[in-house]
């Protein structure tokens, strides 16, 4: 079938008595409604959990980019010394935006929910915190953990990475499988859509044969059945997306440290993904049907 | 009763026929020069796959002309028909229709030449969940023309078959007589150039083959190129009364121009 303007606009416009050609078919068009319907809900859940492992990834990876701690663990006379040899070592390390110790009434609060705000730090072997910001991918850990090694015997770097790393790579996995699911998903109604419009095309070769004396195109007469089946995946996908964003939406909302599970559903622009699968859907019917159509007719001839 | 309907129907709807016949002559005469061929076979053969059907074919007809062709059941009748409206390619040989080589159009080209060639089949078939009315307008609905000029034809066209009154029946309500109207009424709502009919007469009453026969007669009349396949000897005499046609037997394979003693 080939794709012109004119075969677009007789898509969308259709023409009353071009559209009656085909003749009814009952059954086959309420599963060809159903199935498609069923497939949107299901895609609008891979979809959303998609998007919610993509957005956790990418907050869990922004704040473990973003900063990274040294402890100074040193004896009470030494610590001052190696505080300011690591921030020395610091001012020179690419990729550090900015660093500073945190003074004792900092740490006194950070040590408060456990021991009270009484401590006296001062007599206690407390290591020193340092706190690091980093610019992004330059900044170097290992590099660091190295230098420091050899200049700070008594620092630590922590750099969250470490336990942090597997989780965002989790999530990024979930995402790509949910696109992957929903990829499926849009595959499983290409063939359903195929499997339909074989059997249509098979039913109504005598219909074909009738057209084709008076002079139809085979452009024409697959048309006739794309633009039914691209509606009928356009009608059902649009009340199974409608559903699933339903489904979606009462879903437990997050709360202000969301977890996975409280974190499923569409944000911001995200809202447009589900929104362009009926879209998308219909698209894919009418490929599908378009190449059934011109592969039946071929053989019809 | 029957030879009163015929009557009626034939003298009733003359004037009617001679308006079509006006518009469908003209568009006739800008489409087809005089003298030339609208179907020409030269030296053709074809098979079925098995050994050859037809051999060494050489037909031509002229713009207007009427012929008949006849020839025992299994001759290659149906065939032949096939052949000259492009739904068969010849295994040797050229066909050419309206000056073109069959062999070098596209699907779409043929799609196209449908519309030129009116065919009633041998088993007529319709698309049976469309009223009568919708069917004879088929042509006109996949060439995309139903809500143009030519749709105020339908009326017209409808009564000059005498089927005005089944115009909203369904193909599987119509007796075999009407089957055959109905086919031959949307054989010529294109305005075709040529009619190919199939045993047209095939499975209906004396009397309704000869107002079949008067209808095909005055479609030559207004200009059109008329080819009936039949073994109705009786059709062909009658035919013969009325206008100038020229008898083609298929026998042996071969088409030879029948004798006058028919
Ligand atoms: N599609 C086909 N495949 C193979 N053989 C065919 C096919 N169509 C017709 N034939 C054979 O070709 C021969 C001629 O068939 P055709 O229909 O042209 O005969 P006909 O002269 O129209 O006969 P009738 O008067 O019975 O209608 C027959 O023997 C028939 O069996
Ligand atoms: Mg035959």
């Amino acid at each position: 079938m080939k794709f012109n303007l004119a075969t677009l606009r007789g898509l969308i416009a259709g023409d009353q008595y071009a559209a009656r050609v085909v003749p009814p078919s009952g059954f086959t068009a309420q599963l060809t409604l159903f199935a498609s319907g069923a497939m949107a809900f299901l895609a609008v859940f891979a979809l959303a959990l998609s998007l919610a492992s993509g957005r956790l990834a990418q907050r869990w990876g922004d704040e473990l980019a973003g900063t990274a701690t040294i402890r100074i663990v040193a004896p009470q006379d030494q610590r001052a010394e190696q505080t300011a040899a690591a921030l020395n070592v610091l001012e020179t390390t690419p990729g550090v935006a900015s660093a500073r110790a945190l003074t004792d009434a900092e740490q006194q609060a950070l040590l408060a929910p456990w021991f009270g705000s009484d401590l006296p730090l001062d007599t206690l072997p407390v290591p020193r915190l340092i706190e690091i910001f980093t610019t992004g991918q330059s900044f170097d850990a290992t590099g660091l953990r190295l230098r420091l090694a050899a200049e700070v015997p008594g620092a630590v770097l922590d750099d969250h990475g470490r336990w942090r790393a597997p989780l965002v790579a989790a999530a990024q996995r979930l995402r790509f499988l949910g696109w992957l699911a929903a990829g499926l998903i849009l595959a499983a109604v290409a063939s359903m859509v195929t499997l339909a419009a074989n059997a249509a095309l098979a039913a109504n070769a005598q219909v074909v044969a009738v057209l084709r004396l008076v002079g139809a195109t085979d452009s024409y007469i697959a048309q006739a059945f794309v633009r039914r089946f691209t509606w009928r995946a356009l009608v059902g996908s649009t009340v199974g997306v409608a559903l699933g964003i339903a489904a979606v939406w009462v879903l437990p909302a997050g709360s202000d440290a969301p977890s996975f599970l409280t974190g499923i559903g569409f944000e911001g622009v995200g809202w447009l993904v589900p929104l362009a699968l009926p879209l998308v859907c219909a698209l894919v019917a009418l490929a599908a049907t378009a190449v059934a159509a011109d592969r039946a007719l071929k053989e019809l001839s | 009763m029957l030879c009163g309907l015929v009557r009626k129907v034939i003298f009733a709807t003359r004037p009617v026929c001679y308006s079509i016949e006006s518009r469908m002559m003209l568009r006739h005469n800008r489409r087809v020069g005089a003298g030339a061929r609208v179907i020409e076979l030269e030296n053709v053969a074809y098979s079925y796959g098995g050994g050859e059907l037809l051999s060494d074919i050489s037909v031509k007809l002229a713009p207007g002309s009427f012929h008949f062709l006849t020839g025992p059941s299994g001759a290659g009748k149906t065939t032949l028909l096939k052949l000259c409206y492009g739904a068969l390619l010849p295994s040797a040989g050229y066909i050419r229709l309206f000056q073109t080589d069959v062999r070098s159009l596209e699907r779409d080209d043929i799609a196209q030449l449908r519309r030129r060639i009116g065919v009633v089949h041998q088993n007529v078939q319709f698309l049976d969940h469309l009223s009568v009315t919708d069917n004879v307008a088929l042509p006109l609905t996949v060439s995309g023309r139903h809500n143009g000029a030519a749709g105020s034809d339908l009326p017209e066209l409808m009564n000059w078959v005498g089927l005005t009154n089944r115009a909203d029946a369904f193909p599987p309500e119509l007796s075999g007589g009407e089957r055959q109207r109905v086919a031959l009424a949307r054989a010529v709502i294109m305005s075709p150039d040529i009619v190919l009919a199939d045993e047209p007469t095939g499975n209906i009453d004396w009397e309704m083959s000869q107002r079949l026969l008067t209808l095909l007669v005055e479609l030559n009349r207004m200009g059109k190129t008329v080819l009936i396949a039949t073994h109705d000897l009786g059709l062909i005499r009658a035919a013969k009364a009325q206008v100038q046609a020229r008898v083609l037997r298929i026998s042996n394979r071969r088409v030879q121009l029948a004798g006058a003693d028919l």
